[in-house]
């Protein structure tokens, strides 16, 4: 066969695209990709930091009603504005303390990954918080919270606790979201950790066993290494879920009290979109920075992947 | 929702075109299409304008009118949307500066003309200062309603006060109330701007109507000592513990009813919190109206008095047709109709309309036309702008419940005006 098709290649000369056939045909595949990236994602954070030099109402062509003012948002933005300060260090709070579901989402996985009878009722029930709108979840955990009719202030009375406000108080508020923000977020990382389980390999548990792990060491030592896909997976959805949080914000405590619980996404949209915001240019600087600060990690999650694959090779 | 009102009698209006100064004459039988946006997403008052709309609709049975009700609170982010893009013929929205972004946008058509050359200008006079930027008058009025306090009548009688002639008589009440173990004022601060309603008052007040707007103009810094002393009178309510504990996760639906169950003795509010309190039980008897008591002695009283209004967008495809509609809203007929009591319980703009037999209604005209000598302000979102507004109304929320902040608010407030 290769006989053949060697000579059919020298009786007949070979045309430009069939000479370059390997180099060109996987970018005719990325072009659809390619393109879509680029008008969707490259350009829009183009124009996201071009309005962002701009005094501008968003109402009106930025040509003609905007007012050219450089980095004077950022410099606005870093040095003086002291609710963008508080929106930063709410962001901070929600990456830290949202990693919890984590360690929340592995107990429960591992919990709940045994054979008894039931058992898939009882995973679709703890699997149920990320499935109801994060609307809801923030509307129920309103009520949870709330310090006349709430269950919290109703349990904590129980161990002989006073009742607290915690969406009312500036200092507990941005914890009281984060917390309602983990129901779900810890259901996510159950399902993500009990589809690992699954992929466990039941031969090295037997090893394991024959050499005398149990407990913690098992876990530690050979649950846990063929566990790192998922926890990839889980790390970096959790990450973005902090960096995304807005509408249990919204819904919750819109903000307040006093713009204690904004993050930097939801100050975006307060400054740009909302009832009183007409500053697009401020708005812009605010998702220019968060961009910023997603990239870190972005960059971080690409490096692990491409490392990851260098290693696969 | 849409629904259309479609030509059945065509053949009868014909004969009758009169496009290019159709609005001079009212009983010009109108065709082609006019498209109206509401901001009414309440059930009364969706109803109310609806049937105004099939109203209008009936006079010019060749005109296909197409109306879209836009959820109240959603209407405030979409505006700016469909003013630049898909513009409607007819629009809701609020007087005074809160049309100022969209005026100065070139979004709002001048509708001088119609102030200007019909009856129209004379019988809503009152409010032509609200509505007009630049000498120009950019919309129609269609109600408006008084604030000022509402209070539990039987709950004052019982503890033997009465509504207070001055400040000084407001806060004794108050203190009576608080140690017959009850809230004096009830509030819900999570949406914010129940809190300015209280710094409206207590800074028209304090300094009066022309201090209060030179405020809003920014002409005044926030660190004033007249802004100081308006906060320190307001501070005496705060720290006396006048308001009901846990406002700033309350909207004010919720605070309700405390004022209802016996909590609280009273609200600041405006006119139309007056139909939910009579629906959760309170009726004449137990609920009463008192205008907010002065302070300052010598300063002509001002109220609040919030006006709603019609636009003509101005990228709009049917003007005539909008200006015969916004013609028709002015009309003191159709005024009388849509703010009686079984509709928006408002009161008319319409000088000429007359007023709904109810009588809060008819204590809140009283008020405003023969005891509001200062002037009318149209509330203190609508009055400053917008991202004034937005900052000072969030410094209010912290001041009624960390009143000790006062002097970080009020730093961070005049960064705000200075940017501005």
């Amino acid at each position: 066969m290769a006989e053949t098709s060697d000579m059919q290649h020298n009786t007949r000369p070979k045309g430009w695209y069939a000479r370059n056939e390997i180099a060109i045909t996987p970018w005719l595949f990325l072009i659809p990709a390619m393109i879509m990236f680029t008008l969707y994602v490259v350009w829009p954070i183009g124009q996201s930091f071009y309005i962002s030099m701009f005094k501008w109402d968003g109402l009106g062509p930025i040509s003609e009603t905007g007012e050219y003012v450089g980095l004077a948002h950022y410099e606005r933005l870093l040095t003086r504005d002291k609710a963008f300060t508080v929106s930063l260090w709410n962001n901070a709070k929600w990456l830290v303390f949202y990693l919890l579901a984590i360690p929340g989402g592995l107990f429960i996985a591992l919990f709940l990954n045994q054979t008894v009878g039931g058992i898939r009722l009882y995973k679709s029930l703890f699997f149920f918080p990320f499935v109801i709108s994060q609307i809801v979840v923030g509307l129920v955990f309103t009520w949870f919270y709330d310090p006349t009719f709430g269950l919290f202030n109703g349990i904590i009375g129980v161990f002989g606790f006073n009742p607290v406000n915690v969406l009312g108080d500036p200092k507990l508020a941005t914890y009281g979201i984060i917390a309602a923000g983990l129901w779900p977020q810890t259901a996510y990382c159950m399902i993500l950790y009990l589809t690992g389980l699954n992929a466990v390999d039941p031969e090295q548990i037997e090893a394991a066993r024959l050499d005398g792990a149990k407990g913690l060491k098992m876990l530690w030592f050979v649950i846990l290494p063929q566990l790192r896909p998922a926890m990839f997976i889980a790390f970096v959805v959790t990450i973005i879920g902090a960096l995304r949080s807005f509408d249990l914000i919204s819904i919750m405590t819109n903000g307040g009290p006093f713009g204690s619980t904004r993050v930097l996404s939801f100050y975006m949209f307060e400054k740009s979109l909302s009832e009183y915001g007409f500053k697009m240019g401020y708005g812009a600087a605010i998702a220019v920075i968060l961009f910023l600060i997603m990239l870190l990690f972005i960059g971080y999650f690409l490096f692990r992947m491409y490392q990851d694959e260098r290693e696969a090779r | 929702m849409k629904f259309t009102l479609k030509a059945t009698l065509a053949a009868l209006a014909a004969s009758t075109i009169l496009a290019g100064s159709a609005f001079a004459d009212g009983h010009a039988k109108l065709t082609g299409d006019l498209k109206i946006f509401l901001d009414t997403s309440n059930p009364a008052p969706r109803a109310t304008m609806e049937a105004m709309i099939e109203r209008f609709g009936a006079k010019h049975p060749d005109l296909n009118i197409e109306t879209t009700v836009i959820d109240r609170e959603a209407y405030k982010t979409q505006i700016r949307n469909f003013l630049t893009a898909n513009a409607p013929d007819v629009a809701t929205w609020y007087a005074a500066n809160r049309m100022t972004p969209y005026v100065n946008a070139g979004l709002f058509e001048d509708v001088s003309d119609l102030w200007a050359d019909t009856a129209m200008g004379e019988e809503l006079a009152s409010t032509k200062g609200a509505m007009t930027i630049d000498d120009k008058q950019w919309g129609v009025p269609y109600t408006y309603y008084q604030w000022g306090v509402y209070y539990r009548k039987d709950i004052y009688e019982d503890l033997g006060i009465s509504e207070p002639a001055d400040f000084d008589e407001m806060l004794a009440n108050c203190q009576k109330v608080l140690d017959a173990g009850m809230k004096c004022y009830t509030i819900g601060t999570k949406w914010l701007w129940t809190a300015s309603g209280w710094f409206d008052y207590i800074n028209m007040r304090t300094h009066g109507f022309d201090f209060h707007m030179e405020l809003a103009a920014g002409n005044v810094a926030w660190t004033d000592d007249r802004v100081r002393e308006t906060f320190a009178n307001w501070a005496k309510l705060v720290e006396m513990g006048a308001f009901v504990d846990d406002h700033q996760n309350k909207d004010w639906q919720q605070s309700l009813p405390l004022m209802v169950n016996g909590e609280a003795a009273a609200i600041l509010k405006g006119n139309f919190a007056v139909a939910p309190l009579r629906e959760a039980g309170l009726d004449d008897s137990k609920l009463d109206f008192h205008q907010f008591p002065a302070i300052t002695p010598g300063i002509a009283l001002a109220e609040d008095a919030p006006t709603d209004t019609f636009h003509i967008p101005a990228k709009a495809e049917n003007k005539d047709n909008a200006r015969a509609f916004l013609l028709h809203v002015a009309s003191a007929e159709e005024q009388t109709i849509i703010n009686n009591g079984e509709n928006l319980g408002q009161l008319p703009v319409n000088s000429k309309a007359s007023i709904d037999d109810d009588k809060f209604l008819k204590e809140g005209f009283e008020m405003l036309s023969s005891n509001s000598p200062g002037g009318v302000a149209q509330f203190f979102d609508r009055d400053y702008p917008a991202e004034m507004a937005k900052a000072a109304m969030e410094g209010m929320q912290e001041f009624m419940v960390y009143p000790e902040n006062l002097d970080d608010i009020l730093e961070r407030l005049e960064d705000v005006r200075a940017d501005l």
